[in-house]
């Protein structure tokens, strides 16, 4: 039986639900072999493959790298799983919404500079004028919730797609803020 | 003979017989017989708004869905509390009120003890379809003991009524229309110039969300206690 | 204009009312002519106050006190037309007056008619018409009680107290089948039954003039021109349910309409007929003003009451009903400024007169605002039944311009659009509704092909989100949730999944909503959708975006 291609990355987030990932501890060797990693923080693969089983992605979409990745994630997606409070509620990134660019940049690069105070102009991916959760840019297939989700239910949630099936019954498992 | 008028009701809840008095509510029937219907602004003790629309049921032959906390139960009704309808529609109710204010959960003092959050995990919401609308109400911290933050607030009215209705002090009341509505302390002073204010916290404590907290408190350590209000009903009933 | 301290007079009994009219009726005929201007706000809004100003001086200039009389009178319909003055005894109207006219206008009394200023009375829009709540608008002045008295006023108040029951009177009203003409259509004998039979020694009697649907302004002008006729009906009402206080509840937008009721009420109080002792009979009836500060939700009965009771305009859940629970606790009779308007005329002609008109369920006449894409803007009053292709071609004179229907909407930001292929529909409270729309109050704004129906939807939208009271969620929350797709929408932006939810939403408002106006806040859009969804579909994008944009790299 050909392996699962899983794919992981994280958007505007603090990698915490990666963190919890990774707690998933000894039961990771259990899927390890049913699983292919193919493009993750967690692995050495520059570039998203053309075809991927199951896309695990964590934070919101808050820049425009954020927002092209997402989209060609999804175009090259059989799955899309949105992990985590920001990748499906926002969260955090969307707190800077009530405030508009500018404001932001002004307070980050030019009010708390101790020098040369500027926007950025290269390098930096330019903002998105609101950060937003990925369902509002692009379809999602299963919505784990959690601040971050706890291992159980990472793992709960990939021992269900690898049994070929979407979990249903997440909510019993976790919550916002969890 | 004469015709005597009972004041017993026999009525069906989800199939389930029951037996109620007249002046009961479907919720408090429901309950009492262990059927669960969610609510949000309802709190025994307080008087009954019917806002929040979380209680609404079905009732077999009706044309309209009725709040269970407000409508009485009247005999050989049949009532439906958890229709794949009303499944539906509350999941929305909640997703909506996510939607209205800053709910993020991660960082809020109320994690892991809200009422709000609770009733989105039992009723199935894993995602909120609708945008959010990032509101920028007031955040209020001039109390010497507590703060109020308005863009956790989901306008049960929950403070609004027991600062009224047994505190007596009516500190808080509801300001604007529409979605522009919020709670304010008197004639929107600062919590802190309050001159009704009595500090007594009962507002705090029935507040179901991290919009009325203690200060003092960092994420997930704000617990709310509404045990004083049942004592109290309790205690002026028995005056009475 | 008859001057205000003159009508301080006093009608104890019928042979008082027969010798009140008389005499004002003497007073007319002293006038070879009687020059009557609209002075209800559509012409005021044209200015035709100071025509009604510089007449009078011309009049004084010329001498001819004695012979001209010179008197405000209330709306004559065609608003569009204005401002209007009638000259009497020949019926002659001229429309759009100006100061300037105003010598032609005293010549013509001696020289014939101003023929550029005719407006002619033989045109569908004042032939196709049936007056009852309409009646005494633009013939008498609105500010003498002896004038609507001399009308016939105040007759069936004092038929009800002397010669009948108050469940005779009742009997009357239920069996002419006079529906609420608020909206929801309920049987007013009906409501008036449960008040009555609603043990308490305290009612009260309250009339709704909160009429705030966009482009809506019937009861504005029943207020305007003929206040006391909503004061008998409500006199009527008072005595038939048991009720001797009652509340005009009028939103503060209407200065015209509130001065003149409460001059009314205050003519009426001189006269005896309202205070103690009615038409010296045991009954009493006093009435009282609330002005609303402009909240639409005041217009629902609970959050009414709620104002007048000096809190927070919000409703409640309902049961229990006003008629059981209402003012300070107490059973309350609320019925609409029309509907109570069509009581005394009830009374006086019998219920068979009344259920005579209209349809099957549907009884009396509609008076009806005719606004947008249309050449004859103004108030009418049309007997229920009449098809809307009536009202909107013949009496309304079809659109400007020669443009093309495309929609009528009813029924205010609770109703819907109605399409072409139902302009034969006969109009009443049930076909209405079964087409997706409502009678509401009775506004009609016409549409021509140029209105994009997604935006009028989005319009209806934005009016109730603004006006949600904010009480429960689903119209707090659902309106914005909805406006803000209709706009995504609008602006091509939106996909086919967030158009599932905007339908979505509108379930859930229909279904959850604690009051009529989250409720029916949907039912522009549900409209809109089932008659024009292509106008909604042509505007979507797809799903994810830009999803078919190249595959590239991160």
């Amino acid at each position: 039986m050909s392996k699962v291609t899983l794919a992981t990355t994280w958007l505007d987030g603090c990698s915490g639900c990666h963190m919890s990932l990774l707690d998933i501890d000894e039961r990771l060797i259990d899927i390890a072999d049913k699983i292919d990693v193919v493009y993750s923080p967690l692995v050495d693969m520059k570039e998203y493959p053309e075809q991927v089983d199951v896309a695990i992605v964590e934070g919101a979409v808050s820049s425009e790298e954020d927002l092209h990745k997402i989209r060609m994630i999804r175009s090259r997606t059989k799955i899309l799983v949105a992990l985590g409070d920001c990748a499906v509620a926002g969260n955090i990134p969307t707190m800077r919404n009530k405030f508009s660019r500018e404001e932001l940049l002004d307070v980050a690069y030019i009010k708390s500079a101790t020098e040369n105070p500027q926007h950025p102009s290269e390098v930096i991916p330019a903002l998105l004028p609101k950060a937003v959760p990925l369902h509002e840019v692009v379809d999602i297939d299963v919505f784990v919730q959690g601040c971050p989700p706890s291992a159980d239910t990472i793992f709960h949630t990939i021992a269900e797609l690898l049994a070929g099936r979407i979990p249903a019954d997440l909510t019993e498992h976790t919550r916002p803020g969890a | 003979m004469a015709v005597v008028r009972s004041r017993i009701k026999t009525l069906k809840i989800d199939g389930q017989d029951v037996g109620a008095h007249e002046d009961e509510t479907i919720l408090e029937v429901a309950r009492e017989n262990g059927i669960m219907i969610p609510t949000l602004c309802q709190l025994d003790g307080l008087s009954l708004v019917g806002a929040c629309r979380l209680c609404l049921v079905e009732v077999v032959g009706w044309r309209n869905l009725v709040p269970a906390c407000t409508t009485y139960v009247e005999e050989g009704m049949e009532v439906i509390t958890n229709s794949e309808r009303l499944q539906k529609y509350r999941r929305m109710i909640i997703e909506l009120l996510f939607a209205e204010g800053n709910h993020v959960c991660a960082v809020c003092v109320s994690n892991g003890n809200c009422e709000l959050q609770w009733k989105a995990q039992k009723l199935g919401m894993d995602h909120v379809r609708f945008t959010n609308q990032n509101p920028d109400r007031r955040v209020d911290m001039t109390h010497e003991h507590f703060v109020v933050d308005a863009n956790r607030c989901i306008l049960c009215t929950r403070c609004v009524r027991v600062c009224d209705e047994i505190e007596g002090a009516h500190t808080w009341d509801i300001f604007g229309r529409g979605e522009n509505s919020t709670i304010i302390s008197d004639f929107n002073l600062p919590w802190g110039e309050s001159p009704t204010c009595s500090s007594c916290g009962k507002c705090v404590n029935v507040c179901p969300t991290g919009a009325l907290v203690e200060k003092g408190k960092a994420a997930g350590e704000m617990i709310k206690r509404t045990e004083f209000l049942a004592y109290l009903t309790k205690m002026r009933e028995v005056k009475k | 204009m008859v001057k205000k301290t003159s009508q301080r007079i006093s009608v104890a009994s019928l042979d008082d009312l027969v010798n009140v009219a008389g005499a004002s009726q003497e007073q007319e005929q002293q006038y070879r002519y009687h020059i009557c201007i609209c002075v209800a706000a559509g012409c005021i809004s044209q200015n035709s106050d100071a025509v009604r100003d510089a007449l009078i001086a011309e009049v004084e200039a010329r001498g001819l006190e004695d012979e001209v009389q010179v008197k405000g009178v209330g709306c004559m319909g065609l608003c569009a037309a204005g401002p209007l003055v009638r000259v009497d005894p020949d019926g002659i109207v001229y429309q759009s007056v100006t100061v300037d006219d105003v010598p032609a206008i005293l010549d013509s009394l001696e020289n014939g008619p101003v023929e550029k200023l005719i407006l002619p009375q033989d045109i569908p829009f004042f032939e196709r018409q049936q007056k009852i709540v309409l009646e005494n608008c633009g013939i008498i002045d609105p500010e003498a009680i002896t004038e609507y008295i001399a009308a016939g006023g105040y007759l069936a108040l004092h038929k009800a107290l002397t010669e009948m029951t108050p469940s005779e009177v009742i009997d009357v009203v239920t069996r002419s089948g006079l529906r609420g003409r608020g909206g929801g259509g309920y049987p007013a004998g009906l409501k008036w039954v449960t008040v009555a039979k609603a043990e308490s020694e305290t009612k009260y009697v309250i009339c709704n003039a909160d009429e705030g649907d966009p482009g809506a302004f019937m009861d504005r002008s029943v207020l305007e021109s003929d206040p006391h006729r909503v004061i008998e009906g409500m006199a009527i009402a008072g005595y038939a349910v048991g009720a001797n206080k009652g509340y005009i509840y009028v939103r503060a937008e209407y200065p015209l309409a509130v001065e003149r009721l409460e001059l009314a009420i205050k003519q009426a109080r001189w006269a005896g007929i309202l205070g103690n002792g009615v038409f010296s009979t045991t009954f009493d009836f006093a009435i009282e003003v609330r002005l609303g500060a402009g909240a639409f939700v005041c217009g629902e009965e609970t959050a009414l009451i709620a104002s007048i009771e000096g809190r927070r305009g919000v409703p409640r859940p309902r049961p229990p009903y006003p008629a059981d629970y209402g003012l300070w606790g107490q059973p309350t009779l609320i019925n609409n400024v029309e509907t109570f308007a069509n009581v005394a005329p009830i009374i006086r002609n019998g219920s068979d007169w009344f259920a005579e008109i209209g349809t099957e369920k549907s009884k009396g006449t509609k008076v009806f605002a005719l606004a947008g894409q249309i050449v004859n803007t103004g108030l009418i009053e049309v007997p229920m039944g009449i098809t809307l292709r009536e009202i909107v071609f013949d009496i309304g004179g079809g659109l400007p311009d020669g443009r093309n229907y495309k929609a009528v909407q009813t029924g205010g930001p609770s109703g819907g659009c109605v399409p072409e292929q139902f302009l034969d529909m006969p109009v009443d409270y049930e076909s209405l509704r079964e087409v997706g729309s409502f009678m509401g109050s009775g506004g009609m704004i016409v549409m021509d092909d140029s209105s994009s129906m997604v935006e009028v939807a989005r319009y209806f939208m934005e009016f109730s989100m603004t006006e949600s009271c904010g009480k429960c969620i689903p119209c707090r929350t659902g309106t914005r949730q909805m406006y803000d797709l209709l706009s995504k929408v609008v602006a091509g932006e939106a996909s086919q999944s967030e158009l599932n939810l905007l339908v979505e939403l509108g379930d859930l408002l229909q279904n959850t909503c604690l009051c009529g106006l989250g409720k029916a806040a949907p039912n522009p859009v549900v409209s809109t959708m089932q008659y024009f969804e292509d106008e909604y579909l042509e505007r979507l994008v797809d799903d994810n975006g830009s999803a078919d944009e190249p595959a590239g790299e991160s």
